[in-house]
């Protein structure tokens, strides 16, 4: 079926043409990917040289001046933030997509699905200047030093949340109304359609909202820089001062060279990498959705 | 096909204008450079000042690799990079900061050293309220790190801080927002903040008030010159510019920014 689609098109003559444009462009697009991993690579070269990589697991710390590159606790950080962000976005995120398709009046749904397409449009600087000034100073007053974990995870929970909700509540619009009408007809409550038909037949986009959602917390910078206090060590608490790779690069960028530059570089590449690890599961739990 | 020579196609080459300038580097610098350019500018009709930041050490390499006319360090050149010449234009001190309303009013060198290494955890040790140091320090590579450390033959490794900032104003945020913090930023900016109001002070060094007065007589012991780097012979724009950004018809710019005129 899928398969006899081109076959059938590609006999008109403007089709013809238009294929292998179109095949350019693609290739195009995936051809930049692959060149900024290529970019990275090279960039970060002088360090992955001669297993020299090891270092980023054996070295203790990250003194870049004094040649020690250890990168395994800012993994591990970037990881635990971007855990814990989705943990208390998803949740949230779920539960306003339910109650927007399901139970709020019309005039309501309206009302919050501008609301929250609004909350995805702030920029992340000011969710991290409203974090520097309110909401550290809050928790330091509760558990100093206040730039911590804990708010680096509300930071990103809050610019992570929109993303959960409107993935999820396209997902939930995209189950088809045979299947909600054939659960109402067989006499199925509200509750039920929802727990019971909706939301399973809508997992699929669902799961792969929350994991795009991940991915964007991963990557996200410039806010967390402002509130996670950017100290390099393991995190053994949540109101622990902790830095993630991409406010890493963004600290020590501008004022890195040599060797110091490529274990930048060096951040850059390993979470591209944990990026597309995540893509690539997100793909294919959507892919398993659709054949299931 | 096409897409190969897309991605070879070499970007025109940038032809040596004889009527713009250049200026890359540190940022406690640029927004100096920015007001004497705009000066500059006004004076020289037609002439354009392009100012870039992004650090010191940006602005020796682009020097160097003649990238930028103009090069701008917050610090002094190091030895191995004299094959550039530095200008000072004007000097900055770097202060350190805490809360207002911590009852600190001084710290030995010593104590300093023992706060940010990690030996004492508790204002009460010097003085204060019974609670928990917040030690801010800076991020690895930035020329204000290299002066404090310098200053108190410290190895970056050996500090504990619970919280590493970029910029200075990002570092009078944190303090501002923190009662038992302490942290260091550029004294200019941070004078100019306190009496904008924000919650920070100024402690003195070694008994010499953290002040713009005593950067300018040389005895503050925490300063630094602010220089324009140039390689080689600067040609008659370059060197016009440095004259003027060195000569008093600026000192007022200088002020205004909470430096201190040489």
């Amino acid at each position: 079926m899928i398969l006899s689609r081109p076959s059938i098109s590609l006999r008109r003559n403007a089709d013809h043409a238009l294929a292998p444009l179109l095949l350019a462009l693609a290739a195009g697009a995936a051809l930049i990917l692959l060149l900024v991993v290529v970019f990275l690579l090279r960039e970060s070269w002088p360090l992955l040289d001669d297993g020299g990589w090891l270092r980023f697991v054996t070295d203790e710390g990250w003194h870049p001046l004094e040649g020690r590159f250890g990168l395994l606790p800012m993994v591990w950080a970037t990881l635990a933030a971007a855990l814990g962000a989705m943990l208390i976005a998803t949740p949230l995120g779920l539960a306003g997509a339910l109650f927007e398709c399901f139970y709020a009046p019309p005039v309501l749904a309206r009302l919050y699905r501008m609301m929250v397409a609004l909350l995805a449009g702030i920029p992340s600087v000011v969710f991290g200047l409203w974090g520097l000034t309110v909401l550290v100073p809050l928790i330091a007053r509760w558990q100093p030093p206040g730039a911590s974990l804990f708010a680096a995870i509300i930071i990103l929970a809050l610019m992570i949340l929109p993303t959960v909700a409107l993935t999820g509540s396209a997902a939930l619009r995209g189950v088809p109304a045979s299947l909600l009408h054939g659960a109402a007809a067989l006499g199925m409550t509200r509750r039920g359609i929802v727990t019971g038909v909706a939301i399973p037949a809508a997992r699929g986009g669902i799961t792969g909202g929350v994991l795009l959602a991940t991915a964007r917390a991963l990557g996200e910078t410039m806010a967390v820089l402002m509130v996670a206090g950017n100290v390099v060590q393991n995190p053994t608490g949540l109101f622990e001062p902790v830095r993630v790779l991409t406010a890493n690069i963004a600290l020590e960028m501008a004022y890195a060279t040599g060797d110091h530059r490529a274990g930048l570089f060096a951040s850059g590449l390993l979470l591209t990498l944990m990026v597309l690890m995540l893509a690539w599961f997100a793909a294919r739990t959507n892919r398993s959705e659709d054949h299931g | 096909m096409a897409l190969t020579g897309i991605i070879l196609l070499q970007p025109p080459l940038l032809k040596a204008a004889d009527d713009r300038l250049t200026l890359t580097g540190s940022s406690t610098v640029a927004p100096l450079a920015l007001e004497i350019g705009k000066r500059f500018e006004k004076q020289n009709p037609g002439i354009r000042i392009d100012v870039q930041t992004g650090g010191s050490t940006r602005g020796v390499m682009d020097a160097r690799a003649g990238l930028a006319d103009i090069g701008m360090a917050s610090r002094a050149l190091k030895p191995k990079e004299n094959d550039l010449t530095a200008h000072t234009i004007a000097l900055d001190g770097i202060g350190i900061i805490l809360h207002r309303d911590n009852p600190v009013v001084a710290l030995s060198d010593q104590q300093i050293i023992a706060i940010y290494t990690g030996r004492i955890t508790n204002w009460r040790k010097v003085g204060g309220k019974d609670a928990r140091i917040t030690v801010v320090n800076k991020a690895e590579g930035r020329s204000t790190l290299e002066l404090f450390l310098h200053h108190l033959m410290l190895k970056n490794s050996a500090i504990k801080p619970h919280v590493v900032i970029g910029d200075n104003q990002q570092g009078i945020k944190t303090v501002a927002g923190n009662p038992n913090a302490i942290g260091y930023v550029s004294i200019g900016t941070a004078e100019f903040e306190a009496t904008q109001g924000t919650p920070i002070k100024l402690l003195p060094m070694a008994g010499i008030a953290a002040s713009v007065e005593n950067v300018r007589n040389h005895t503050f012991p925490l300063s630094r010159p602010l220089n324009l780097v140039t390689r080689g012979e600067p040609s008659t724009l370059v060197r016009r510019f440095i004259d003027f950004a060195q000569s008093e018809a600026v000192d007022d710019l200088i002020q205004a920014q909470y430096f201190v005129a040489p």
